[in-house]
């Protein structure tokens, strides 16, 4: 029964003529949207399983609740000694990453602004983007070459002036810092663009009425530069508390080894024994969707907090 | 004087820089025998390339190099295009829907199902241990769709609008004038998917450990350096210690690619970092 064009109200014509004009833009979109039902909201339904227990010869739905009530797993991972361990190594290693690799980059970014020399400053940031260039796996290896006890770099130059050789790895403290060490200078030079960014927008005038008043080099940077980078400085630290439940995992997995787990293994780590070399699949999924859920809310709630204290925020 | 003390704390960032890279080859380089004397430092000692002939005629090794290089170009390929269609449409204000779309891609960035959801997906979906895994799944950035939508929002509406006046079509709109304006941005994200499947390897270890010959180049390296792998020296008189000669050689290998390519597209990317910092 086909309705003539004609007879239709004005909305639809209007509708019909802008889907003819516009429905490639929806063809286009096709693909993409697929992508993202199939790969990012059809897992989402496979949450479920942390509420229900795993059998093998069933589909997804057909699998029961969980016979201790659908929150047995999660509590089951509270009186998990690796999971307090996993949980407490992820807010030490995000908080001591926040605490150091937060502020770094802002430092780099500070030296390359007020580095005179143009084509050295040049020189200098080529450089320092290269660490983000190599994989952790690779890093691992400069790290053991480095820091190992006997044969490692640094433990050779201090042995020739005298000191002692540090075992960098072997300890679980010394381990974590150098953790962070390495993070820090994976992220010094890259990091610091989106502040030399925001360093280029402050308006050059400023730095010219403080040059009359007599301002010192570091009454400028300390006046003017840091309150002009002051909004970029806040996105990121929001960014960086919204992650702070969060976990990498190639860089722990990469920089890990035997004698320092009790402090290397944060939750992503967790989730990977246990779920796909454990095959416990239920309490691994309850603890990654602890995991998803503590973040969206932390990240709401610094963006929150944020826009409170009279700052832009994320979104 | 506050010169010179900032150039020099910045040749201390310099030196921690390029100084891991320079013992790694100098190791790569050097003799087994003075390696294991720790005489190695910054300098190789004992100058000879037999490390490299080495790891170049182990067959797994080479293998993965290679398919490592043809897999890093068919994600760059495929991301580009699905980037590019994903973020071409959202800028078209009177897209009706475009604000479902847009929260629907960005829920993605901020919520993730985890590990294992996925892991039991793609076992349902017949890809464990199929080196598809390690192509579709994540063939698309939220994070880059971002920065290109950024990007082409600061492409003047009129181009497009005189164009339509003519009577081309969204598609012809965007090969014809939206893609020719945006090199800068695609070389840009191609560089970061590029390097994201080059460097990575986390996802060969949860989805692909049964398939040994589909490994990439860096779960291979991991393998060798934590020792699960030995590099295999086709000779039996091999030297002491020739076994760190040979770590050393098969990271220089998947390293350089990439470094030989970042400076040149420096004034890129940083653009597109930028960019990715101005999202709203």
């Amino acid at each position: 029964m086909d309705v003539p064009v004609r007879r239709l109200s004005p909305k639809y014509k209007n509708l019909l003529i802008y889907l003819s004009r516009y429905w490639t833009l929806y063809l286009l979109l096709l693909l993409p949207i697929t992508f993202f039902i199939v790969f990012r909201y059809i897992p989402m339904t496979y949450i479920q399983i942390a509420f229900k227990d795993f059998r093998l010869d069933r589909n997804i739905w057909q699998m029961s609740v969980a016979k201790d009530g659908p929150f047995q797993y999660f509590q089951q991972a509270f009186k998990n000694r690796d999971f307090i361990y996993a949980l407490r190594n992820t807010l030490m290693l995000n908080g001591l990453d926040l605490l150091f690799g937060f502020p770094a980059p802002i430092v780099m970014a500070l030296l390359l602004n007020e580095l005179a020399f143009k084509r050295y400053k040049r020189f200098t940031q080529t450089v320092s983007y290269m660490p983000h260039f190599l994989s952790w796996v690779i890093i691992a290896s400069l790290s053991n070459q480095l820091f190992a006890t006997t044969e490692g770099l640094v433990n050779i130059w201090l042995r020739g002036v005298g000191f002692d050789p540090i075992n960098f790895l072997g300890i679980p403290v010394n381990w974590v810092f150098t953790y962070c060490f390495l993070g820090v200078w994976q992220n010094l030079g890259w990091g610091s663009i989106i502040y030399l960014a925001a360093m280029t927008s402050i308006n050059p005038e400023l730095y010219e009425a403080a040059e009359v008043d007599g301002a010192s080099r570091i009454r400028k940077v300390w006046h003017i530069t840091l309150p002009g980078i002051r909004p970029t400085m806040v996105t990121l630290l929001i960014m960086n508390l919204g992650r702070i439940l969060g976990s990498d995992f190639e860089r722990p997995f990469s920089l890990r080894n035997k004698l320092v787990y009790s402090v290397s293994n944060p939750i992503s780590i967790f989730t990977y024994d246990y779920g796909i070399t454990g095959m416990k699949f239920s309490l691994s999924s309850a603890v990654g969707l602890f995991q998803s859920v503590v973040c969206v809310v932390f990240l709401f709630a610094s963006n929150a907090i944020a826009k409170k204290l009279g700052e832009r925020g994320v979104w | 004087m506050g010169d010179w003390i900032i150039a020099f704390v910045c040749l201390i960032v310099i030196f921690m820089c390029l100084a891991p890279m320079l013992t790694l080859l100098s190791r790569s380089l050097s003799d087994p025998r003075s390696l294991l004397r720790n005489e190695v430092t910054l300098l190789p000692k004992g100058l000879n390339f037999n490390a490299y002939q080495t790891i170049l005629s182990d067959s797994m090794y080479t293998r993965s190099l290679v398919w490592t290089a043809i897999l890093t170009g068919i994600c760059m390929a495929l991301s580009m295009f699905m980037t590019t269609i994903c973020a071409y449409p959202l800028i078209y204000d009177n897209l009706k829907g475009r604000r479902f779309f847009n929260a629907m891609i960005l829920f993605t960035m901020y919520f993730g199902a985890g590990l294992i959801p996925n892991y039991l997906l793609y076992n349902d979906l017949g890809l464990l241990n199929n080196p598809l895994v390690l192509i579709v799944p994540n063939c698309l950035s939220v994070f880059n769709v971002i920065i290109m939508r950024s990007f082409l929002f600061g492409i003047p509406d009129s181009l497009r609008e005189s164009a339509e006046i003519d009577g081309a079509g969204p598609i012809r709109v965007l090969v014809n004038i939206y893609i020719p304006l945006s090199t800068s941005v695609i070389a840009t994200l191609t560089l970061f998917y590029a390097v994201g499947r080059w460097n990575g390897y986390g996802d060969a270890l949860f989805y692909m450990f049964r398939n040994r010959d589909y490994y990439p180049i860096q779960y291979l390296l991991y393998n060798i350096i934590s020792g699960m792998q030995n590099i295999d020296p086709g000779q039996t008189d091999i030297p002491m210690g020739a076994s760190d000669t040979y770590k050393a050689a098969s990271v220089m290998f998947a390293t350089v690619p990439i470094l030989m390519i970042y400076p040149w597209l420096q004034r890129y990317f940083i653009h597109g970092v930028t960019l990715g910092s101005e999202k709203g």
